[in-house]
């Protein structure tokens, strides 16, 4: 195939050849950039959890009084112990809040108490002896708490655990020896804290992208948060069972005493809904992102497909005139395809300063991550295909003008 | 002379209908894209207070020192909140036209009815001085008097819904309210005051939230009561002492503070008053580095806060890029069917027409592309707005409109963009000689 005389027609549609190069240099821009949104977002709605998350559910339970710390501990131990009853429970927790929760509690974490730029910062979970064996943590070394350990904490009491359980992205980032356990860290505390235990995975309580370099970094401590207007129970219910024992759950606690306020938004939830709310954002965004991309495609392709359409028309006399000095059906057909790829080529040799500049501006303005090159590759791969396929069909059609063409005028 | 031009525009789009209905159908998804997105980012990006807002402003002061960049972030701003030494000490002062510190609370009402559980709810502990500052609508009554406030006086004021739900929505003034077993005389009943973002507090509530704003109740009350701050807490250390008290004494910040200060020459003295507080705190001993302080005002403290999401900002950059990509490609569909006419536009030119009259005909059919296109974006952007709550949270997409203003909007963005893209396809036009055509045929 020649490229020279394509080259030489191109340059009698000027114009249109630009605005086709053009709207797929753009294209590629935002196609690839919306990709590389998506697939944040996406990795970013499979994080694990690290907790049995078919058979959990949360209770956020309000108490219709301010209690002291006395009262709300005795009415926490009535309610464990209601909840404990209930058919299809199989554990319960008090705690201040689970993964993905609503609320975040976090703390930077030091080595030395006088450090002044943290190590890290970790997500700050308190709970009691069956904390671990509720959620379905998995531990991987050393203990879980013990119940003499655990130590009651009403509202902004100031208590210095002494133990605590970590996720083991925390550990490998305060000891990347990996011999955390039985080592010790400081909490924004003045005396240090000891690594009794290590969890597999525990996610912290935000899924918010500040966070994102402490993704998984979480620390329990034994304490049971005996706040004056209520708390959360995390319930793992027996296999299967989950759906009885939501139901039942709330009615316990109501019969057992009635002073008390149970959202009914969002005051009992499954851990899937948990999950769910907490990433509609990220995949509201995904979504749209692939809305966008999908009609982008869409009309980029049909523009390709209508502008060739116009040329072709344009141009049935040509054809007609060398279908009549040899050229096969083949021979048109590659004309177009060939014509089609070389301007997408140039589409998308600029299409990719494009796309890099839109990455660089929002990276500069929204702190997204840079654009690895395999989206810009996909993007290119994509594009061209779209192309070739677009212009298919008018050059199928350009292929079948019959010689005769030759002798009609224009 | 136009209504010909319309005659002649309409076949010519008849002619070719597939090609006709591709350019309409980009305009209108592309119009359509964008104006669901900026009905989005007018909403969240609105000013809640227009007639004041250049004459709110927000102090803030350092009193973390080194010990507040931990985080390792590179700006030197103080904490966006204040602790409670400081908030009661600006108070105590009283430099501003208005001031208020404000700290979000979540009692629980008890209703008179026995038979009803508590109803949980939301709102603000707040200086008398907070509601004429933000224009707070009052639908019974009014605030209560900066008396009450140094008396700590048992008094509320209620916003419309949880009014409505206490006293089917009538006058309640002088009424009591049951709120956290202790008894409070209701003064004033907003009229569903809810303003977008809640200004006065976004450190809170970030702007947007489902929360309310049931309650307001004094805040030199709120604390001798200790209820509670349902809003953040941030400290730089753990407090020194124990409960509430130990957490008035300590530097963590979860007050919000906000003043009216009525022209720049009042913001100035507002400014070195705050650094001239900050040097005494330094001299008292209590800060230990020079004052770094900052007084925004509230346009500039939406900004700092990052109230607009940045996701809706990416959404609208992103959509106005398609609507680009659609002229463009409009724009190369109505040059091939422009130029198609050479013959037609050669005829026209040799019997005498201007080139003024080669315009007014194209522009009039790209202008009948833009506004069809326009009037199908505008059902396509309707339906986007309806179904916004699909993809995006429910406190910003429940705030989307389709007011007369969009409505509008969308057509002229529609006419006007597509009148753009046909303007060189039009010039190309324009520019046919007669002759070669004429000659060619």
């Amino acid at each position: 195939m020649q490229i020279q005389p394509i080259l030489a027609a191109l340059r009698r549609h000027k114009a249109g050849t630009i605005l086709i190069a053009l709207q797929i240099a753009l294209t590629l821009a935002i196609v690839c950039n919306a990709l590389f949104i998506i697939n944040q977002r996406l990795s970013h709605l499979s994080e694990q959890s690290g907790v049995d998350e078919p058979n959990l559910f949360v209770i956020r339970n309000m108490w219709g009084e301010q209690y002291s710390t006395q009262q709300a501990v005795q009415h926490i131990e009535e309610d464990v112990a209601a909840l404990r009853q209930v058919p299809g429970v199989q554990d319960v927790s008090a705690v201040n809040n689970y993964p993905f929760g609503p609320s975040t509690w976090d703390n930077f974490i030091t080595m030395k108490p006088d450090q002044l730029s943290p190590t890290t910062d970790a997500s700050f979970y308190t709970g009691d002896e069956n904390f671990v064996r509720t959620l379905g943590l998995k531990l991987i070394a050393g203990r879980d708490f013990r119940a003499d350990e655990i130590q009651d904490k009403g509202l902004r009491d100031s208590i210095v655990p002494a133990v605590a359980i970590i996720s083991k992205a925390m550990a490998d980032k305060l000891y990347p020896n990996g011999d955390a356990l039985g080592k010790t860290f400081y909490a924004m505390t003045s005396s240090p804290i000891t690594i009794v235990g290590i969890v597999d995975v525990l996610h912290r309580q935000d899924v918010s992208s500040w966070s994102a370099s402490y993704l998984g970094e979480s620390m329990i401590t034994p304490i049971r948060i005996a706040m004056p207007w209520g708390l959360t129970y995390v319930v793992r219910a027996k296999p299967g069972q989950l759906e009885e024992a939501m139901h039942a759950a709330p009615k316990a606690l109501f019969a057992e005493n009635r002073m008390r306020m149970i959202d009914p938004k969002d005051g009992l939830l499954s851990f899937a809904e948990v999950r769910h709310r907490a990433f509609e954002k990220d995949r509201g965004m995904a979504i749209l992102m692939g809305i966008i991309c999908v009609v982008l495609l869409a009309i980029t392709g049909a523009g390709i497909v209508g502008l060739t359409s116009f040329w072709v028309g344009q141009r049935r006399r040509q054809i007609g005139v060398r279908r009549a000095l040899g050229a096969t059906h083949r021979d048109i057909l590659h004309y177009f395809m060939t014509e089609n790829l070389l301007i997408s080529l140039g589409g998308v040799a600029i299409g990719v300063l494009l796309t890099f500049g839109l990455n660089l501006w929002l990276v500069t303005r929204f702190t997204l991550n840079l654009l690895p090159v395999t989206y810009v590759l996909a993007g290119i791969v994509i594009l061209l295909l779209l192309g070739q396929g677009a212009v298919l069909a008018p050059a199928l059609r350009a292929s079948r003008v019959p010689p005769i063409e030759a002798t009609r005028p224009a | 002379m136009l209504g010909y031009y319309v005659d002649l525009a309409v076949r010519s789009l008849k002619r070719s209908p597939g090609l006709t209905a591709l350019m309409i159908l980009a305009i209108a998804f592309g119009v359509a894209a964008s104006m669901t997105s900026y009905s989005v980012f007018r909403a969240v990006s609105g000013d809640p207070i227009p007639w004041k807002s250049a004459h709110l402003y927000v102090p803030q002061i350092d009193m973390w020192g080194q010990k507040g960049h931990r985080d390792g972030s590179s700006n030197n701003d103080p904490p966006d909140a204040m602790d409670y030494l400081d908030a009661i000490a600006l108070m105590r002062d009283h430099r501003a036209k208005y001031q208020s510190a404000m700290y979000a609370i979540s009692p629980s009402i008890v209703p008179p009815d026995a038979s009803k559980h508590p109803i949980n709810v939301g709102g603000h502990a707040v200086y008398s001085e907070f509601f004429p500052m933000t224009d707070a609508p009052f639908k019974y009554g009014s605030g209560w008097s900066s008396a009450e406030d140094t008396q700590r006086a048992a008094v509320v004021v209620l916003n419309g819904e949880i009014n409505q739900k206490l006293f089917g929505g009538g006058n309640s003034v002088g009424k009591t309210v049951n709120i956290d077993g202790k008894d409070y005389r209701v003064v004033g009943v907003l009229d569903n005051w809810s303003p977008k973002p809640v200004f006065f507090d976004v450190v809170n509530t970030g702007g947007f939230t489902t929360g309310h704003e049931d309650v307001f109740i004094p805040f030199l009350r709120a604390i001798d009561i200790g209820m509670p701050n349902n809003g953040n807490t941030n400290c730089s250390e753990i407090p020194k002492s124990s409960g509430f008290v130990g957490l008035q004494q300590s530097t963590c910040v979860w007050i919000s503070f906000m003043v009216e200060l009525d022209d720049k020459a009042a913001a100035a003295a507002y400014r070195e008053y705050l650094d001239g507080y900050a040097r005494d705190q330094k001299q008292a001993g209590r800060f230990s580095w020079a004052p770094n302080n900052r007084l925004r005002d509230l346009h500039e403290w939406l900004d700092s806060e990052h109230v607009v999401p940045s996701d809706t900002q990416i959404s609208l950059v992103v959509a106005l890029g398609l609507l680009v990509v659609c002229l463009v490609n409009t724009a190369g569909l109505l040059l091939a069917k422009f130029l198609r006419r050479s013959s037609e536009i050669g005829v026209r030119r040799a019997l005498g027409a201007p080139r003024m009259a080669i315009y007014t005909q194209f522009l009039i059919e790209a202008a009948i592309v833009g506004l069809t296109g326009g009037v199908l974006g505008l059902l396509l952007t309707w339906i986007g707005i309806h179904s916004v709550s699909w993809v995006l949270p429910k406190e910003i997409a429940s705030l989307a409109r389709l007011d007369i203003g969009l409505l509008l909007l969308t057509l002229l963005v529609a006419v006007v963009a597509t009148m753009l893209a046909g303007l060189y396809p039009t010039f190309r036009a324009s520019r046919v000689q007669p002759a070669l055509q004429l000659k060619s045929n």
